[in-house]
Order: C-alpha cells, then sequence, then structure tokens
C-alpha cells in the first residue's frame, strides 16, 4: 500500500490531524501558491495562473446546463472518447495479459513455445507502431484501442505470469491431495494466490495506458484529450492546454483512487495474512 | 485396508529416499511412523498420498493401486498456515474439498457443521485462517480432513509447529475422532512419546535410505490420557524399546 497513514488512532486531537494535514499535503499547497505568485509575476502568455486554468477548465467541461448535469460540450468530445478508449484497450490488456500468464506461468509448452517472441515484443515500444497500426488498422477508435491494450499489457502478462508460477506447492498439493478438479485448481487456488501480483501489474498498466491513450491521440485524432491539448497549443490557446494537462492528472488520480479501492476490498486477506506473519 | 509391498523410492541416483519398504496397515488402526530426521517419513507419506510418482513397489489401498491421488484419502501437513486457503474463510476452507463432491447441499452443510464442532471451532467458521492462533489453525485443517469423510488418514508430523499444551489437546481429539468418525489414522511423527501415546502399532523406521526396522504393538489400554497414561509401566516400556532402537540408527551426537 502507498497510502499508508502514519497515525495512531486514538491519540488524534484537532491540532494533530491538523499537523499530519499539512505534513502530507504542506509542499504541495506550498508549491501551487508558489506556482501562482511566479505567474502572475511573470505575466507570460505561455505561463497562466493556476488559478486562470482552473477556471478555463471549469468553463470548458462544467458550464453545461443543470439537465446534462453541468457537463459542457468539452467533455463529450475531450473526456468520455479519452476516458472510452483508454478503458477498452486497459480490459483488454488485462483480459489478454490474464489469460496468457496463466497459460504462460502453468504449461511448459506455452512457455517454451511463447516466451522468445514474447520478449522481443515486449522490447518494442509502444508509440513507434503508431504508423504501421494506422496502416493496418485506420485511424479510428480500433487503431488506438490496440495500441493502448499492446502498450500496457506487458505488466499484467508478466506478473501473471510470475504470479501462477510462485504459488505454494504445499497449497497445490493440498487441493490435488482433496482431488480438486484441474479447472478448480485453477480458479480457487492458482488464481486467488496470484491476485496479489496480477493486481500490481494491473496498477503500472494503468498508468502505461494512460499515456498510450494521450499518445495515440497526437496523431491522426479528431477529438479527446490529447487532441485538446494538440489543437489549443497549435491555436495559441494555453491556458486551455494547461486545463487539459491538469485534467489528465486528475483522470489518473481518479483511476488510481478507485483502482486502489478495489484492490484493497479484493485483497483484503492478503494484508491480513501479511501483518499476521510480520507482527 | 492398506498394503505397502517393497516400495522403493529414489530422487536421481544418488539420492535414494527408501530403500525397501514392505507394512500393512488395518481397518481402523492408528498407526505412528517414527524414525529419525531425514529417514523419508515424509516421502513416504507423500507416495501414500499418491502425490508423488514412486519408484518401485506398490501401494494398494482397499487392493485398488495406487497410482494417483486415491479417493477417501485425506491429508494432513504439519505447515498448516500454508495449507490453509488464506482467502477463504475457516468455512469456506472446510467446504472446498466438499464442492466436488456431488453431495447435497444439506449434507455438505451439516458435515461442514459436525467437523467445526469436533474440533470445537463452530464459533470462529467465518473468520479467516491468519486470524487464528497456530494450534487453531491445525485443527482447522483437520476440520477440513473430517469433512471431506476420508476412510484414511494421514498426518504428516501434524503437531510439530504448536506449543505443547495444544499439542496435547490435538493429541487427544485425534484418539476422539478417530473412534467418532471410525477412520485409519496414519501418522508420521519424529516425537516418540507422541507416536506410543496415540498410535496401535508403531513402525520405526531406519536412517536413510529408509528400511523398517520394527513393527511394534503398542498395547497400552485405552482410553489413554495425558498424565496417567505416560506414567503407567506399559506405556514406558514400549517407549524405551522404541527410543532404544532409534538411538541404535542415529549417527553418534558430537
Amino acid at each position: 500500500m502507498r497510502n499508508i497513514a502514519f497515525s495512531s488512532a486514538g491519540k488524534m486531537n484537532l491540532s494533530g490531524t491538523l499537523r499530519s494535514f499539512l505534513f502530507r499535503y504542506g509542499l504541495g499547497l506550498a508549491l501551487l501558491l508558489a506556482w501562482q505568485l511566479a505567474a502572475m509575476h511573470a505575466e507570460s502568455i505561455f505561463f497562466p495562473t493556476p488559478w486562470q486554468i482552473l477556471l478555463r477548465a471549469a468553463d470548458l467541461w462544467l458550464s453545461g446546463p443543470p439537465q446534462h448535469l453541468f457537463l459542457a460540450d468539452g467533455v463529450f468530445a475531450d473526456i468520455l472518447p479519452s476516458l472510452g478508449r483508454l478503458l477498452l484497450g486497459w480490459s483488454a490488456a488485462i483480459a489478454i495479459g490474464i489469460t496468457f500468464g496463466i497459460l504462460i506461468g502453468r504449461s511448459r509448452i506455452f512457455s517454451d513455445l511463447l516466451d522468445p517472441s514474447l520478449q522481443f515484443l515486449r522490447a518494442i515500444p509502444g508509440p513507434a507502431l503508431i504508423p504501421i497500426f494506422i496502416i493496418l488498422l485506420g485511424t479510428e477508435t480500433t487503431m488506438r484501442v490496440t495500441l493502448i491494450a499492446f502498450g500496457s499489457v506487458w505488466p499484467v502478462l508478466l506478473n501473471t505470469i510470475e504470479g501462477v508460477r510462485t504459488v505454494d506447492p504445499l497449497q497445490l498439493d493440498t487441493a490435488r491431495a482433496f482431488r480438486l478438479p484441474p479447472l478448480a485448481r485453477l480458479t480457487r487456488v492458482i488464481l486467488p494466490a496470484a491476485t496479489p501480483k496480477i493486481f500490481a501489474g494491473i496498477r503500472v498498466s494503468l498508468s502505461l495506458a494512460i499515456i498510450l491513450m494521450v499518445v495515440s491521440e497526437l496523431v491522426a485524432s479528431t477529438n479527446g484529450i490529447g487532441y485538446r491539448i494538440l489543437t489549443s497549443q497549435i491555436m495559441l490557446l494555453l491556458t486551455e492546454m494547461w486545463s487539459a494537462i491538469l485534467l489528465l492528472a486528475a483522470l489518473g488520480l481518479t483511476l488510481n483512487a478507485m483502482l486502489e479501492r478495489i484492490e484493497r476490498s479484493v485483497l483484503r486477506w492478503h494484508r491480513g495474512a501479511r501483518q499476521r506473519t510480520e507482527s | 485396508m492398506l498394503t505397502v509391498d517393497r516400495l522403493h523410492h529414489s530422487y536421481g541416483p544418488d539420492h535414494v529416499a527408501i530403500a525397501s519398504l514392505t507394512f500393512k496397515v488395518n481397518e481402523g488402526e492408528i498407526v505412528a511412523i517414527v524414525g529419525p530426521s531425514g529417514c523419508g517419513k515424509t516421502t513416504l507419506l507423500k507416495s501414500l498420498a499418491g502425490l508423488l510418482r514412486i519408484s518401485g513397489g506398490a501401494i494398494r489401498l482397499d487392493g485398488q493401486l495406487v497410482s494417483d491421488v486415491p479417493k477417501g484419502l485425506a491429508v494432513v501437513f504439519q505447515e498448516y498456515g500454508r495449507s490453509l486457503l488464506p482467502w477463504c474463510t475457516v468455512e469456506a476452507n472446510v467446504q472446498l474439498p466438499l464442492r466436488y463432491q456431488s453431495l447435497p447441499s444439506d449434507v455438505s452443510r451439516r458435515r461442514i457443521k459436525d467437523s467445526l464442532a469436533a474440533v470445537g471451532l463452530l464459533h470462529v467458521a467465518g473468520q479467516y485462517p491468519w486470524q487464528l492462533s497456530g494450534g487453531m489453525q491445525q485443527r482447522v485443517a483437520i476440520a477440513r480432513a473430517l469433512a471431506y469423510h476420508p476412510k484414511l488418514l494421514l498426518m504428516d508430523e501434524p503437531f510439530a509447529s504448536v506449543d505443547a499444551q495444544t499439542r496435547a489437546d490435538l493429541e487427544d481429539l485425534v484418539a476422539e475422532v478417530r473412534d467418532r468418525f471410525d477412520i485409519t489414522i496414519v501418522l508420521v511423527t519424529h516425537d516418540i512419546d507422541e507416536a506410543v501415546y496415540l498410535s496401535d502399532r508403531v513402525l520405526v523406521l531406519s536412517a536413510s535410505p529408509s528400511r523398517l526396522l520394527a513393527d511394534i504393538p503398542i498395547n497400552v489400554t485405552r482410553p489413554r490420557d495425558q498424565i496417567t497414561t505416560r506414567a503407567s509401566e506399559q506405556f514406558l516400556t514400549v517407549r524405551s524399546e522404541v527410543v532404544r532402537l532409534i538411538r541404535r540408527q542415529a549417527p553418534p551426537a558430537s
């Protein structure tokens, strides 16, 4: 877990809460303030103040009519297309990564057959494939989703292989001794045992998927957050460009937080068991 | 019920674990297998469980040749912490082997309840194994084996990693469930006291590569209890006989 709260519950009082809040977020707030002051002082069109960026963002994405939940047209032109492609590509990466991870991790034949080719493919940086993907798949959603999936599948795949290979042999022996059928051994023993590693892979895969989403939208696109960044830069709408960049950060943070919540509930047993053995 | 005929196993040419073993286990018996450490006890147990492809000889359970894991057999391993699944609750751990037995669900539920009650753990059914103490975890492993209704229960040093008091309790639990559930038990242990206290017969193995040194019937009267039985003349006589046999085999202590 990355967000470990170093607090002793019970002893918390108001000043303690404030202190821990400042300790965690103080530096960020100070930097934000410094940015605001520096930008105000510089008065450069390339560097709008964070406040201006925020206002512009609100205008772009949250100025819609109440019946649209205040979502402005920008949401439908920028955020939804990006988010849709991201989720599609990333889910494909997870599904493919886990499936092939199980095959390669548990079967000697698949491992020998596929490993060399996969090592080779893995060495290719995803963005380098955009030109060939455009030729093969056009410039529509398929190409971008494929790119996202190709680039973000590796951590899931490798971690699944590692995870299903390192199941405790005693758990497998137990499953065999109680005559669990092969499929049950997979779904009830091998996969659950591998979930901590698989989730670690999925988390890395998310950040890769976001990077590839943006990269794919910088080329031959007609919508999306990356497209917004590119066009506003060309049209010298620099506040808008900065807004889109910050939107990406917000998107990444939100998705990561959601993923962490899921992980925490799925892997509750893992944290519990680990705390037990460490104490 | 279980016959082992000239069982031989080697892990490669330089490492012969079991030279040749021939013995029998009768229905309803508790048989303890003892021997110096590293004498191939665990190899023997894994062979009996069908978890190991033996190099030679034959193992028969009710006349059937054991080649894969046989039906009606359950194993309790020494490392309870690792053999229970940490992502399943106590109840789900006990239930898991039953899922694939095509039992009616009320039968399965009753077995889970009975076996957890037999080891005194009904109140923690909803907890996870890692929330329990070591002794309780080992009881969960025993409950899982009991719910499976095995004809033959194999136990590999089942009490080696729990404290002395828990160990005594678990020993009595085994004797009790043997009577209640009518099963045959083969128990591997390095503790001679435990072997003599629990079993109807003790098989003494030699140092690796193992052979059968002695097959000693334990005629200590039942029911046995931790205090009077262990202090009785009968018990002490048999115990020293077994100790002498093993001492002769073990390399001199330096």
